[in-house]
């Protein structure tokens, strides 16, 4: 009897060491400001914040600890200082309301930035005008998910990123909504991450800026009229699934812009009404499977300087230029596409038509030397161009076809 | 004045080349959009019908009508009426009979499968391409009493005007390709009225590629309200000028 009670009273004493305290932060209670509430709460405790408004100048969360908002409280920034710096490890941070953080063309402020840390969860949260949103340096296996981001400057200079990662590796950036930043999402020199689920719309330069960043996949996202579209440059091995590149309008807009890219996946996206669907340049053995492209004014821009690319069972479909080219060199590969353009025919019935489909027209290698010819666009003359073009190739690379285009689209 | 144009209407829509061509312009339409699979596909046909088909017919027509009907005008102008009366009445009562043919025969099947914007565009184009034909056309027919000739004329306007128009804009645009030549295309365009037609109606058809920098500076211009405004206008001017010069002629014409 006297050794269960022992026992008990120990396991007791355990548990009590380990269930961590909760610290309740607001008008009502002791700590009024978070920042008390972080000295007072011990490693592993929770911060429960109350709905008001924090003026904490730059609040440093230096402790492992658990901040969760109630209702969103605000972190006021005032236009002078950095919200929130994350400099432990392990620290969960969730369900503020984020504002007006300092801007400076020196200091890079952000609404929350991590600086050098590992494990760290940012949930839940809204940033609103903030020069960069969530910044994340040095720091691994960190999660960034349903954050709403926006912000409403004008200029480049004054507008930092939405989700500025730089030389992190296992990042989750999963589910964020981000509008009106400069990028909405950067990576320079992350590895090992995932981008999933994010919506990324109307910031003034890229939806998505992707370099140096070795080993990461975007899957699902959306990226919508965004002032350059999306670029991912001098990477390898990125893998590109189901993404969505929507009405990126410009001359240097582009659904992406592929720039030194080599061993990546492109698969199952779709490019809908962009000013060029995808811009190759410098990209070597890239896979592109199942892509949709509808209603473009090119599908796809591929520049002499790209090798081993793979393009097939895509789809094609009311495109204005379906390919692009500038050069006559081809070491790419096109097969078994969907091209609406295509006038061929089938006789032994196998829906693989039975005469090569060229995808890149007279007009479009004109227009690539003379832009003002675009003016020509659909006339009786271009259109007789175009057709003897095709009955006796000049101007248009000769190796450049689809041998074995499909008769009927794919269903992605 | 109203007597004339109702009668020359009537005798032109009684003539069996008109019905033919609103039967044939019906048919075109109703079968580009029932056998294509993308509507895109079929507002392309449509644009083709309405730049080449549409000023062919209505330039050809109309110089016919005038030729065949010179002892017909030589009879009224021997009735106390105004010369210029009876040109003008000639002129109304081609351009309403044309371009009745043209919205019943393509004009309805289209109000039918397409009636986004690209499409209403389509038709007001081809509306105003069919009247500046026949104000070209009569143009073709005052000048000289030959009508071989004046048919002549006339097919060699419209091959100007669909072709070879814009075979010497190619040529230009090669030889001047050092230039900043986006702002003076603008102008050029407006120069051929098929031209201008292609381009008010690619704005709004291909939108996504237009939006590249030499299509960024018509969509600027013609994408506007006030350059919509100016290129209709330079339209109708289309349809004056002819109209004007060739009825000038009319009223000195011996004959």
């Amino acid at each position: 009897m006297k050794t269960i009670a022992i026992l008990l009273l120990c396991i007791a004493s355990i548990s009590n060491i380990a269930i961590s305290r909760t610290v309740m932060v607001g008008a009502s209670h002791i700590d009024k400001t978070i920042r008390s509430g972080i000295i007072n709460a011990n490693t592993h405790d929770t911060l429960l914040v109350e709905t008001g408004i924090y003026h904490e100048h730059n609040l440093v969360i230096d402790k492992p600890i658990v901040i969760i908002g109630i209702d969103h409280p605000i972190i006021e920034g005032e236009h002078k200082y950095e919200n929130v710096s994350i400099k432990a490890d392990s620290v969960t941070f969730s369900g503020f309301s984020i504002r007006n953080s300092g801007i400076s063309s020196i200091v890079d402020y952000a609404g929350i930035k991590i600086h050098n840390r590992h494990h760290v969860t940012i949930v839940n949260n809204i940033l609103e005008d903030c020069f960069f949103g969530i910044y994340s340096q040095y720091s691994v296996n960190c999660i960034i998910k349903n954050n709403k981001l926006t912000a409403h400057q004008e200029l480049e200079q004054q507008s930092g990123n939405g989700i500025h990662c730089w030389k992190s590796d296992s990042l989750q950036i999963i589910g964020n909504t981000i509008t009106g930043h400069r990028d909405g999402i950067y990576f320079e020199f992350v590895t090992n991450s995932i981008i999933w689920r994010n919506i990324s719309f109307g910031n003034i330069r890229y939806g998505l800026h992707f370099m140096f960043s070795n080993s990461d996949t975007y899957a699902a996202n959306v990226f919508e009229k965004n002032g350059a579209g999306v670029a991912v440059m001098f990477s390898k091995k990125v893998k590109m699934y189901h993404n969505y590149f929507i009405e990126n309008w410009g001359d240097a807009s582009y659904g992406i812009l592929l720039k030194e890219i080599s061993d990546s996946y492109i698969d199952g996206n779709y490019f809908v009404r962009n000013t060029s669907g995808i811009f190759l340049e410098g990209v070597s053995r890239v896979e592109m499977y199942n892509n949709d492209f509808t209603e473009n004014g090119w599908g796809l821009k591929i520049q002499a300087s790209c090798m081993e690319i793979v393009l097939k069972y895509n789809n094609f479909r009311g495109n204005t230029f379906d390919v692009g080219t500038n050069g006559s060199l081809v070491l790419n590969t096109f097969e078994n596409n969907y091209w609406d353009k295509y006038e061929g025919y089938d006789l032994n019935k196998d829906k693989i038509g039975d005469i090569p489909y060229r995808p890149v027209s007279m007009f479009s290698m004109v227009v690539e030397k003379n832009p003002p010819a675009m003016m020509l666009f659909r006339s009786l003359i271009t259109t007789l161009m175009d057709r003897s073009e095709k009955v006796i190739p000049s101007l248009t690379p000769e190796q450049l076809k689809d041998n074995h285009p499909l008769m009927k689209p794919l269903r992605l | 004045m109203i007597k004339i144009i109702k009668y020359i209407l009537l005798d032109i829509l009684r003539n069996k080349m008109v019905l033919g061509y609103a039967v044939f312009l019906f048919a075109i339409t109703f079968t580009v959009f029932s056998l294509e699979d993308s509507t895109l596909k079929g507002l392309l046909s449509m644009l083709n019908l309405v730049l080449f088909i549409v000023p062919l017919v209505s330039v050809i027509f109309s110089t016919i009508y005038v030729y065949n009907s010179s002892e017909f005008i030589e009879l009224l102008v021997s009735q106390p009426l105004k010369r210029s009366r009876i040109w003008l009445s000639i002129f109304v009562g081609l351009a309403g009979a044309l371009s009745l043919a043209f919205f019943a025969g393509a004009g309805l099947p289209m109000l039918f499968y397409e009636p986004s914007p690209t499409g209403l565009m389509l038709l007001l184009m081809g509306f105003l391409i069919s009247v500046i034909f026949v104000a070209i056309a009569m143009l073709a027919a005052v000048h000289t009493r030959d009508k071989a000739k004046g048919i002549g004329f006339a097919i060699l306007l419209w091959i100007y005007f669909s072709l070879l128009f814009d075979g010497l804009v190619l040529f230009l645009l090669f030889q001047f390709a050092d230039y900043p030549l986006e702002k003076a295309m603008i102008g050029i365009s407006a120069l051929n009225p098929i031209d201008l037609g292609r381009i008010l109606v690619l704005l709004k058809m291909d939108v996504s590629a237009l939006m590249g920098y030499t299509g960024a500076v018509f969509k600027e211009f013609y994408g506007t309200d006030k350059g919509l405004i100016v290129s209709l206008s330079v339209m109708v001017l289309w349809i004056a000028l002819p109209l004007l010069y060739s009825l000038k002629k009319f009223n000195r014409k011996d004959l």
